[in-house]
């Protein structure tokens, strides 16, 4: 249910707040740490951050996504290594339970996830599979009560910290493509199951990802999601397309960010016996940073309130995706440029949001899924 | 204990306030207000009370306009349990709040009252002070830390050149310093169950104070602009130039 508008309200300046306080003064130590501070991640679980999207009865905020979207703006205005804390339990990790969970598997993990005392994580990709997900290897195969599970996920965010996995497996090998796959709900405490080193990225340093290694892992039978086999393709798209709003939200709230410091900048910085802003070429890059900005917020804003609604959203949500992942990178290069040399030097952070956006083009469904998404989804509507 | 909390809408203290062209105060349109950082203080303090077992409610009151029930919503949300909103849209003098404030006493019958020490907007800090007096009660002013010891409230108060510790016979008065403690933020789930708790309303004309101003505001301007300094050479010409503007002899 949809809150009113005063609450709302407060709940967002909630977050405004924690972020300029809390979160961006330590940008920099984060990244030059590669960890987000116990102490934050504490504050994160106090807030009740973990369990924005996880309905009330089960201990989170139930937020619409209309809701979602407008509090990760705000979460958005600062680094994203932060946003990727909270994010699997509130995305990918724990979407999978909220929709086509057994009653007894949300009893069990979403009040923990709603918390935060219990990381999820999404594991989907493997080393040869990966926008191709229907032709992933992993295999979960039933003996007597419980799954035998062998295959390796690859850049599984938060797998170092996560109690579960929404995991995505092959229970039938003879069944090639999508109808074979099952989702699992998987204690991350399953024996068999290790964990690769952590991965050294372009950016996003205090988020973290590594492989999951499932060596004839033997989980209960009933950690199969929902009652019955096959349907874990599905599963994972709806988890993907959900997520896609999610991760356009992030980029509008990066993309403002870099927006508002990049204007700052150039309204200070003299060159040519005045403020740069004052000059028409670069006014021209803040024009249309800010355009594209207002146009992937309108566009985020537009898809979760139909979502809401109750419409099938799944083009638009990768037009969002696409856009507005698209779009922060081209106002993060802009800001580089405007900054000019205190752009490319590490000091003033731009540089770190540079890379920090890269990945938003790459994970949960890249720039050209999400062109293959919309155009399939044009033609298959115009031959109906 | 009841404790009771007053709690003031303010500019939002990284508003940067602009005086109106008429020089007749500050603007407030479309500008951005929450919550008085004093008062706060003073809901963290009243809530750490009551989560130690010590208060058995914190009861907050804003005297304001309608929208002050937003900053009584955001001390819910931070843990008290009720609110009284006493609806005005006239201006309220420090003396006219302390009235409010005794008639509101004088209803609930609190053990203790925290105050924040002023308000951000006109700092006065009046209010508290002038709240004891009216009700004869003992006052703890610019608390750096408040124990409750029985019926006694041992307050340390920040004072030029240390601190000092005095004790209170409750009910007592007790105004709020910055470094009593450091409020939280409300969680996003309290935010939400904050808007099942009751405020009730009020209206002055209800409580037979009178609250008509005593003051008259002539102007308001800005702060005189700060003069481009200069740079010297030498101690000598320091003293020389200190000497030229008449600040040392």
């Amino acid at each position: 249910m949809a809150l009113d508008l005063e609450t709302r309200d407060q709940l967002l300046s909630t977050i405004r707040r924690f972020v300029d306080e809390r979160l961006r003064p330590i940008e920099d130590q984060v990244s030059e740490n590669d960890e987000v501070p116990e102490e934050i991640v504490q504050e994160m679980r106090d807030l009740g951050l973990f369990g924005i999207s996880i309905p009330t009865e089960y201990g989170g905020l139930g937020l619409t996504m209309e809701e979602e979207c407008l509090l990760l703006f705000e979460l958005g205005r600062t680094s994203p290594a932060f946003r990727s804390v909270i994010g699997t339990n509130v995305g990918i990790g724990s979407q999978g339970i909220v929709m086509h969970g057994r009653q007894d598997q949300k009893e069990e993990w979403l009040p923990k996830l709603a918390t935060g005392e219990a990381i999820a994580s999404f594991a989907l990709t493997e080393p040869e599979a990966g926008s191709d997900a229907a032709s992933l290897k992993t295999t979960a195969i039933r003996d007597g009560d419980h799954y035998i599970v062998n295959g390796t996920k690859r850049y599984i965010t938060n797998a170092a910290k996560a109690s579960m996995f929404t995991l995505m497996a092959r229970t039938d090998p003879d069944t090639p493509g999508a109808k074979g796959v099952s989702a699992f709900v998987c204690p991350a405490d399953a024996p068999g199951i290790s964990l690769g080193k952590s991965e050294k990225k372009m950016g996003q340093q205090g988020a973290h990802i590594c492989d999951v290694i499932f060596d004839n892992a033997r989980i209960p039978a009933t950690c199969l999601l929902g009652e019955e086999e096959g349907k874990g393709f599905v599963t994972a798209m709806q988890v993907l397309e959900r997520g896609r709003l999610h991760i356009s939200a992030v980029c509008v709230g990066v993309a403002e960010r870099l927006i508002e410091d990049a204007t700052k900048y150039a309204a200070e910085r003299k060159q040519f016996g005045q403020p740069i802003g004052n000059h028409q070429l670069v006014q021209a890059m803040l024009a249309d940073c800010k355009t594209e900005a207002y146009a992937a917020r309108c566009m985020v804003m537009d898809a979760s309130k139909r979502r809401d609604a109750g419409e099938d959203v799944g083009t638009e949500s990768s037009c969002c995706k696409y856009f507005a992942s698209e779009m922060v990178g081209r106002v993060a290069d802009k800001a580089v440029q405007i900054f000019g040399g205190a752009g490319y030097v590490a000091d003033y952070g731009v540089e770190r949001f540079y890379r920090d956006v890269r990945i938003f083009r790459i994970y949960e469904g890249t720039s050209q899924i999400q062109q293959m998404i919309i155009g399939r989804n044009m033609v298959r509507e115009a031959s109906e | 204990m009841k404790v009771l909390v007053p709690v003031k809408r303010v500019v939002d203290y990284n508003v940067k306030v602009r005086v109106k062209s008429d020089q007749t105060g500050v603007e407030l349109a479309n500008v951005k207000m929450s919550m008085n950082p004093f008062d706060e203080i003073s809901i963290e303090e009243a809530v750490r009370l009551k989560e130690a077992g010590t208060a058995t409610e914190v009861v907050v009151v804003s005297i304001g306009p309608q929208q002050a029930q937003e900053t009584i919503r955001t001390a819910l949300a931070m843990g008290a349990d009720r609110g009284i909103l006493v609806k005005t849209d006239d201006e309220v003098e420090p003396l006219g709040v302390a009235k409010i404030l005794k008639s509101i006493v004088d209803e609930e019958q609190p053990g203790l009252v925290i105050v924040g020490k002023q308000a951000i907007d006109d700092d006065s800090n009046q209010t508290g002070q002038m709240l004891a007096a009216l009700l004869g009660w003992p006052q703890g002013t610019f608390a750096s830390k408040i124990e409750l010891d029985g019926d006694k409230i041992n307050v340390t108060r920040e004072i030029d050149g240390g601190l000092q510790t005095v004790r209170l016979n409750a009910p007592a008065i007790v105004t709020c310093d910055l470094r009593l403690n450091e409020p939280r933020y409300a969680s996003l789930p309290n935010i939400m169950k904050a808007k099942k708790k009751p405020i009730d309303e009020k209206a002055i004309a209800d409580m037979g104070v009178d609250v008509s101003p005593r003051l008259e505001v002539l102007k308001v301007t800005e702060p005189a602009e700060r003069q481009a300094g200069i740079k010297v050479e030498s101690a000598a010409e320091l003293v020389a130039k200190l000497k030229e503007a008449g600040v040392i002899g």
